[in-house]
């Protein structure tokens, strides 16, 4: 199962807080976060790679970002 | 991963620390004010004194380091493309904690970064200034774990992108064609200070180049001193603080070797000893940055990149400075204005309020 948050438009540290949230307490072990700037998509990473979950950032539509997230089980 | 960005990386952020640390010490040399080589807070206050917002004669100078700042972003996002228009995030209560934000930083008399330069110079009530800074992230914090926000941005059209940025280039073009004629207190539309930190500044083209270097490393790097301290509040994460602590560290060392260090609480450059209004007053604008996202400078930067929320809240302080000095609010080397005080706790009034009424659990 996969669970998506969608980031898009939110400011600092809304992005971050959300994702850490639900890798921390959420059940689902994949992510998809959706976010629409740079510098969200690189917090984004860099929070979940703190965590130890794998990464991987799939370029979408008109300057956004998917980022999906597998935690570490 | 298809390019990397080197600038959002641990050694990227630490240089551009070091480089602003560096820059704002060697600004001070060739003439801007002491332990105020860059001030984002004091230099926009001086913008809007250049304006006649406010008549605070020693604090009048359209500073080329803040339009810098804007211009280097705008570039920066450019090339990399990320000029993003975006609007709608609450931007009437931006406008106002931009305001509360300045006159909190003008109580103290510097934002986060002249805190940090303050204190590399060996102005000791800068210690008081940083403390009150971490308590208002502090409760800044406490609302975002709330789940305080205060709405999503939409993407605008580009026009409004580049109202800030067309509003820099417009006070660039006012101080080329109304240059700072020596010994006079205005030429056209702009004033200028004759005596006091107004009159202290760097050769304009100097300051320019610095703000435009600034401006875009910061837009790379992410840089922001708020942030370096909420995120080590709030995740236990280094990465921007790493940024803020090479930026004082910088400007230390820059400082010994140009003989700009005196250590000690009396008779600091653009200071005053009164430690509670120091801590009083950066609590205040701690928490507004926190509750708008950004400190100064990064919202400098944001509005470089077409965030027209960002760019409310900068046009909020230099409202705010206009407030701040028409009301007696902001204080000097001579101690807190006379409705300093007064300022502080509505400050605090509307900034709690704000902080409660948009915590939402959901977003």
């Amino acid at each position: 199962m996969s669970v998506t948050i969608d980031a898009r438009g939110l400011s600092c540290p809304q992005p971050v807080l959300l994702t850490l949230n639900e890798i921390r307490n959420g059940n689902d072990p994949q992510i998809l976060v959706l976010v629409d700037t740079d510098t969200s998509k690189e917090n984004v990473i860099r929070a979940a790679a703190s965590q130890g979950c794998e990464v991987n950032v799939e370029p979408s539509v008109s300057g956004e970002y998917r980022i999906a997230i597998q935690k570490d089980k | 991963m298809q390019y990397r960005n080197i600038f959002a990386t641990r050694q990227g952020i630490i240089i551009v620390g070091l480089f602003i640390g560096i820059v704002a010490s060697v600004l001070q040399l060739l003439g801007n004010p002491g332990n105020m080589g860059i001030c984002v807070a004091c230099f926009e206050r001086d913008i809007a004194g250049a304006v006649g917002f406010h008549q605070a004669k020693v604090v009048q100078y359209m500073r080329p380091e803040i339009i810098g700042f804007v211009l280097g972003a705008l570039i920066a996002a450019y090339i990399f493309k990320e000029f993003k228009p975006r609007s709608g995030s609450a931007p009437v209560i931006r406008y106002f904690l931009g305001i509360f934000a300045m006159i909190g930083a003008l109580v103290f008399l510097g934002c986060p970064w002249r805190a940090l330069l303050r204190l590399a110079g060996g102005d000791l009530n800068a210690i008081f200034g940083l403390a009150g800074l971490v308590f208002g992230i502090w409760i800044g914090t406490l609302f975002l774990k709330r789940g305080y926000n205060l709405g999503r941005s939409q993407p605008v059209n580009t026009a409004a992108g580049w109202m800030l940025p067309v509003l820099m280039v417009i006070f660039l073009f006012l101080l080329l064609i109304y240059p700072e004629i020596p010994g006079q207190d205005k030429n056209g539309v702009l004033f200028f200070s004759v005596s006091g930190p107004g009159m202290k500044h760097a050769p304009v083209i100097i300051s320019l180049a610095a703000g435009l270097g600034i401006g875009f490393l910061a837009q790379r790097s992410r840089f922001c001193t708020m942030g370096a301290l909420r995120d080590l509040i709030l995740f236990k994460q280094f990465h921007l603080f790493s940024g803020f602590m090479a930026l004082l560290l910088a400007a230390f060392i820059s400082n010994l070797l140009f003989n700009q260090f005196v250590l000690g609480f009396e008779n600091q450059p653009v200071a005053h000893n009164l430690h509670l209004g120091n801590f009083a007053g950066m609590s205040l604008a701690g928490l507004c940055f926190t509750l708008a996202g950004g400190c100064p400078g990064r919202h400098l930067f944001l509005s470089g990149e077409g965030d027209g929320d960002a760019a409310i809240f900068v046009l909020g302080m230099i409202t705010g400075a206009g407030f701040a000095h028409n009301f007696s609010l902001a204080s000097s080397p001579n101690g807190l204005g006379q409705h300093g005080i007064a300022a502080l706790v509505i400050g605090f009034i509307f900034s709690l309020f704000i902080g409660f009424a948009m915590s939402r659990k959901k977003v």
